[in-house]
């Protein structure tokens, strides 16, 4: 995944790409010709005592330093062109990508997975793009640039790179594979630390009524203890490497100088070119070394890839059609469910199985049963958030998939049950439901949603911040927020996801009672969790197990439906039903 | 070296940190440096033996490996000096190749040669180059296994000292007020006591070792340079600065770069996070086309910003290997012409050039890692500010000794306030008899909350007191008050553990039996045994296997076990499916059974058989007595108790509103 990552996104960068390889190869050349002329200077200059030729070689030397910081910047500059305009494309194109999904694709991958790929995972392959641009394509020019020059220099002593380049890479690489996984349990040890700590402060209140105060602390100093342990195992390691490697390159210099004492003193080689090839041995080992180093961050980053590459090639379940169907010139935001089932993919059992009800215009409908009984996938099919997978939802008597969701949406305001406000202002956050809504359509729909007293109390009122999700005001106030958002669109159809859960009964019943007044003609669709909020719709739908167990009135259902009278049972006294 | 900037009160003390002052980022800026720092190495205080060993081994290990290159030159010169020999007629002394050379007027090469040492003809000394090959073996192979040496123990003592200061914040937070917890963002606390103490630890791991090695290298290596040349030292010395003006020059810049990079890609992450929670809103509302407008919009801003940051920082290194390579050019040509006059070995110019460049690296070292130092410096001082809080206040040094089975709970004159100007309880007076359950109910905000922190004493009353039979709870110890009390929240904590645990949380010494009966107590029984692994089933971080009713009876089950003599329930209302919310209230009823309890109410059906209901608004108590007692009141209750079930009081006309009676 991560190869066709790249490919994907570097196709169009090929011109940089090239860029960077050539004046990565100029600044190769350049840093592989300063010993040489070093040598020269020495061989032709000093041994002769010629001081006018030292001088004119170190002017080049000069020149081609130059050159090579030139040549460098320039790789740089390109590099990083390439590197963060790679990370921008990725995450541009996974951005647009997880916005065009449905809401099943969004719970199959969960919201907060998606923006982690979104963010750091992109973050890790951008990394490794820019540390290839950077050092990845040097090191391998200059190892094998290196090479070529010291064999060039013919001092017979080429057999001693065939030893200490494979030797460094065994070293470094043994030490390497061991730290990546030590890396791996370092950090689960680190993560259950702060996750002790993050238990702690969540139940703080918890953990001082139940005085366990010592028992905790025995908790963490086990986590932090384990911490500690895995630090000293990764340490040691890392220890060891920096050591290992000078010696490497140590014991290889001296192993130069005594073998190239024998090459002098046969007259195979003159002392300067004994000087490049030191020079050389060491660039090559430094570029084993960065090259092995780089080889860590591939398993990361490849594991990034795999999780963006995922979320890439997953298509969106639902789709707008080829030809929509034009709005019917009067709409009156009628809804029919024709033997509608609904089954998450992959899943054995159907989520919703066979549903047929119509909810008339203007009309209230009540849909109520325990956890999982499929009340919020069944409203999310209205919006088309899910399409169904068996059987026709029909708005106005036109399949919902029919229609350009957009003509769709417009249509219909959502109130979620998690109440989500956005980063912004109060006023931001409700023309999120209309762009030209005024001052006062604004108070209106916050009027009727119960909102009007407490944003009068915020600071600056409609222009009050409202910070990301909304944290800076209680449940209650989010969730009445909320509902004056889709006031604001003035929506024929009303859909409330569980939507008073954090209201106080007063509130409730205010909301509910503005709502019925001042929006006669909307059609409404209503999860509830309270019996009271619903009991006077027009039509209860009793849900369980994604079957339709009831449908009627309160009384009726009361009557005739043993599932309903037990929910209400549940939350009210017989005599306050009745 | 601090000329240019760092002229701050105390110079002496900042010399030793070479570049690194000059390198102090806007980003994330230490307030107090040095005292922080000061107060930071004090963690060390016990490992100080440990610290001795390892600077002496440091010291070691550098000393020999720099002393390393300058004995291996003792053998280019053998090597050279053989060469020469073999270049020379044989059969001649050294003086008289040198006469030779200045009768032929080559004066410079005779001088070079009676600075040599050698015998014509001989050729290469390999005994001598032997016993230096060896010596310089034997050096390195010492340093390298002084600097391993060094490094383990370094790592140890730092690991145990970052252990050390994990407890501490952690006990910390055990001994602050409640009052604090409830003042600063959870999210932000929780990022100092993790993020902030990682980023100490990393720190600390990479920059002990790190500026030890490069400061000891910089004056070893300095030394050796002046011992060979002083002229080439000199010319050495010149990158110092110019090392310097760049360093300081780019970082500059680039950490303003940085900044803006890592504003763009907050704000970019923000609105990913945003766009992806927010996901059905967006679509709904018909928003995804401006969201991806702005996601453009700012994501070219991240790469703008990053771009210019990578570019710059990503100079300093070709920058910095340019002036490497000048320092190598004037070497080269100036100790070539040193050598070729005789006034030095060929030997030493190969050891300065190792030198030279030895020397340019850590200095680029110290440099990156001031920035390392200040951003863990800067964290260091938020976790210190953590701990310089104040402790909540402790408790009598002689506690109260009430009876095991005092139940009896009173308020006499309690008020209360968060912030002096604003009362939360007002004189609030009210008796609760043992075994009897006072349920309260009123709007949010009203103090409901507030009058259970006070039992618990999470925080103390601002005037009057609050009475154990008779004893003010401020006279006994918090620990003995909070094991009298069990408490019920809405908020259902339960930590990563096996289900079996979370129940034992509040007697860990309980029986297996003594467990499944809280359980079986409170509904829990019921449903562990269609999981996987019954009692044994791991909950995970946010508990996620279990529904947040199931969770609720959970913490109902840990009440019963813990088995208080006084009770506190928070009725959960959201999000739990009425069926199990049944079990939850039949679970509450029988928890309340003998003991005296609190209820705070969402639901008014469930505390009809309350002894007590206390209607609270606004911090004060508005109305007090039994169910029936309050509704012939025809008051605040009342009113309440008709709110739930009718669509009421708006402001206009009741008539319009009877049309369709609810949503």
């Amino acid at each position: 995944m991560l190869g066709k990552l790249l490919v994907r996104f570097l196709k169009s960068k090929w011109a940089l790409i090239i860029a960077i390889i050539v004046f990565q190869t100029g600044q190769s050349i350049a840093a592989l010709w300063l010993p040489t002329l070093n040598a020269d200077i020495i061989d032709d200059g000093v041994v002769v005592g010629d001081i006018a030729y030292i001088w004119s070689t170190g002017g080049i030397m000069l020149l081609i330093s130059l050159a090579q910081v030139i040549c460098s910047v320039i790789a740089v500059y390109f590099g990083a062109r390439l590197a963060m305009g790679f990370g921008r494309d990725l995450r541009a194109s996974l951005f647009n990508k997880v916005v065009s999904y449905s809401q099943q694709e969004i719970g199959q991958f969960g919201a907060p997975s998606l923006i982690t790929r979104n963010t750091n995972d992109v973050q890790q392959v951008q990394m490794l793009v820019q540390m290839t641009a950077t050092m990845m394509i040097s090191a391998p020019i200059m190892a094998t640039g290196g090479v070529i020059m010291a064999i060039r220099q013919d001092v017979g002593l080429s057999w001693l790179m065939a030893v200490a380049m494979p030797l460094l890479l065994i070293v470094v690489a043994a030490i390497a594979i061991r730290l990546v996984p030590s890396f791996t349990k370092m950090q689960k040890r680190i993560d259950r630390v702060n996750q002790v700590l993050r238990e702690q402060l969540s139940g703080i209140r918890v953990v001082r009524a139940f005085v366990r105060e010592r028992e905790e602390k025995t908790r963490f100093f086990k986590a932090s203890g384990d911490v500690m342990e895995m630090g000293v195992v990764t340490g040691n390691l890392m220890a060891l490497m920096f050591p290992v490697v000078m010696l490497v390159m140590n014991v290889s210099t001296v192993a130069i100088i005594w073998f190239g004492g024998f090459q002098v003193d046969s007259g195979d080689a003159q002392i300067g070119t004994l000087f490049a090839f030191l020079s050389y041995m060491m660039q090559i080992l430094m570029s084993v070394m960065m090259a092995t180093f780089m080889f860590i961050m591939i398993p990361r980053a490849a594991v990034s890839a795999k999780r963006i590459g995922e979320a890439l090639e997953t298509e969106p379940s639902v789709t707008s059609p080829a030809k929509p169907v034009a709005l019917p010139a009067t709409t009156s935001g009628k809804i029919e469910f024709e033997n509608v089932s609904f089954t998450y993919p992959g899943a054995e059992d159907a989520v919703l199985h066979n549903l047929t009800f119509t909810v008339n215009p203007g009309e209230t409908t009540a849909i109520i049963g325990s956890t999982g009984s499929g009340k919020t996938t069944l409203i999310g099919l209205v919006p088309r958030l899910f399409d169904a997978t068996e059987g026709r939802v029909l708005i106005d008597g036109v399949d919902a998939r029919d229609y350009d969701p957009n003509d769709l949406w417009q249509r219909i305001g959502l109130i979620p049950q998690r109440a989500f406000l956005f980063s912004g202002t109060v006023a931001s956050n409700l023309r999120y439901g209309g762009e030209n809504a005024t001052d006062e359509d604004l108070w209106r729909a916050l009027k009727i949603a119960q909102a009007e007293d407490f944003v009068k109390q915020m600071p600056g009122e409609l222009d009050a911040e409202i910070s990301q999700g909304g944290t800076n005001v209680s449940g209650g106030q989010r969730q009445r927020l909320s509902i004056a958002r889709a006031l604001v669109k003035d929506p024929e159809i009303l859909i409330f996801d569980d939507s008073f859960s954090a209201l106080d009964l007063r509130t409730d019943a205010a909301l509910r009672a503005a709502i019925n007044k001042k929006l006669p003609h909307t059609t409404r669709l209503v999860v509830a969790q309270r019996v009271s909020t619903i009991q006077n719709a027009d039509q209860i739908i009793v849900l369980e197990h994604g079957r339709i167990v009831g449908v009627g009135k309160h009384e009726d259902l009361l009557e005739t439906n043993e599932t309903y009278r037990e929910i209400v049972e549940s939350q009210l006294s017989a005599e306050e039903a009745a | 070296m601090s000329e240019s900037k760092s002229n701050q009160p105390n110079p002496p003390q900042r010399g030793h940190r070479g570049p690194g002052a000059m390198m102090q980022g806007p980003a994330e800026k230490a307030q107090n440096f040095l005292p922080s720092v000061k107060r930071l190495l004090k963690n060390f205080r016990n490992e100080v033996k440990s610290l001795i060993t390892v600077l002496i081994l440091g010291i070691v290990s550098v000393a020999l490996s720099v002393t390393g290159p300058k004995i291996l030159g003792e053998g280019t010169n053998i090597i050279f000096a053989g060469f020469m020999s073999n270049q020379v007629p044989p059969g001649m002394t050294k003086q008289d190749v040198i006469d030779m050379l200045i009768a032929q007027g080559n004066l410079d090469q005779a001088e070079m040669l009676k600075a040599m040492d050698f015998v014509p003809g001989e050729g290469i000394d390999f005994q001598r180059l032997g016993i230096v090959i060896l010596t310089v073996l034997t050096i390195y192979l010492v340093s390298a296994l002084a600097g391993w040496l060094q490094a383990r123990i370094l790592n140890v003592v730092i690991q145990r000292s970052m252990h050390q200061m994990r407890l501490e914040v952690e006990d910390k937070i055990h001994r602050l007020p409640l009052s604090y917890f409830d003042k600063v963002q959870r999210g932000e606390l929780l990022s100092r006591v993790t993020n902030d103490v990682d980023n100490i630890g990393q720190t600390m791991q990479q920059s002990m070792s790190q500026v030890l090695a490069s400061l000891l290298t910089v004056i070893g290596v300095l030394g050796m340079m002046f011992w060979i040349s002083p002229l080439l030292a000199v010319i050495a010395l010149v990158t110092i600065p110019l090392t310097l003006v760049i360093t300081v020059i780019i970082a500059k810049r680039s950490q303003k770069l940085f900044a803006a990079q890592w504003k763009a890609t907050g704000v970019l992450n923000a609105r990913v996070e945003e766009t992806f929670s927010g996901h059905s809103i967006v679509k709904v509302f018909g928003h995804q086309k401006e969201v991806e407008a702005n996601f453009e919009t700012e994501n070219e801003e991240v790469y703008r910003a990053s771009f210019g940051a990578q570019f710059l920082s990503g100079i300093i290194m070709p920058a910095m290997m340019f002036v490497g390579n000048l320092v190598y050019v004037a070497i080269a040509v100036v100790g070539g012409i040193q050598v070729a006059g005789g006034l030095m070995s060929i030997g030493d110019v190969q050891a300065f050039i190792q030198y030279s460049r030895q020397f340019t690296q850590p200095l680029s070292q110290l440099g990156s890692m001031a920035n390392l130092l200040q951003s863990g410096v800067a964290s260091a001082e938020r976790v210190f500010e953590l701990l310089d809080e104040p402790d909540e206040s402790s408790d009598p040094d002689n506690p109260a000794k009430v009876s095991e089975n005092a139940s009896k709970l009173a308020f006499e004159d309690v008020s209360f306030r968060y912030e002096a100007d604003k009362p939360l309880i007002e004189s609030l007076n009210l008796e609760v008899n043992p075994g009897s359950t006072v349920a309260i109910v009123g709007p949010t905000g009203a103090g409901k909350t507030t009058l259970v922190n006070l039992v618990m004493r999470f925080y103390d009353v601002t005037s009057g007191k609050i009475t154990l039979d008779g004893t003010d709870i401020r006279e006994m110890s918090r620990d003995d008050l909070r094991s009298r009390t069990g408490m019920v929240l809405q908020d259902t904590w339960l930590f990563a553990g096996t289900i079996r645990e979370n129940i034992a949380y509040g007697r860990p010494d309980a029986t297996e039996e003594e467990i499944v009966a809280a359980a079986t107590a409170a509904y829990v029984d019921r449903f562990v045994h269609a999981l996987p692994d019954g009692y044994d089933t791991m909950l995970d971080d946010e508990a996620t296997n279990l529904s947040a009713g199931e969770r609720q009876l959970v913490t109902i089950a840990r009440a019963f076990l813990a088995d208080p003599r006084i009770l506190i329930l928070d009725e959960a209302t959201s999000s739990v499916d009425t069926r199990t919310e049944l079990l939850i209230q039949r679970a509450m009823v029988r928890l309340r059974e003998d003991r005296t309890s609190f209820v705070i109410a969402h639901r008014l059906s469930t505390i009809r058989d309350a002894d007590t209901i206390v209607v609270m608004e606004s911090g004060s108590i508005v109305e007090q007595g039994n169910h029936e007692e309050l509704l012939g009141n025809k008051g605040a209750y009342f009113n309440l108790y008709n709110a739930q079930f009718e669509a009421p009081i708006e402001d206009e006309t009741p008539t319009e509103t009877i049309s369709i009676p609810t949503v």
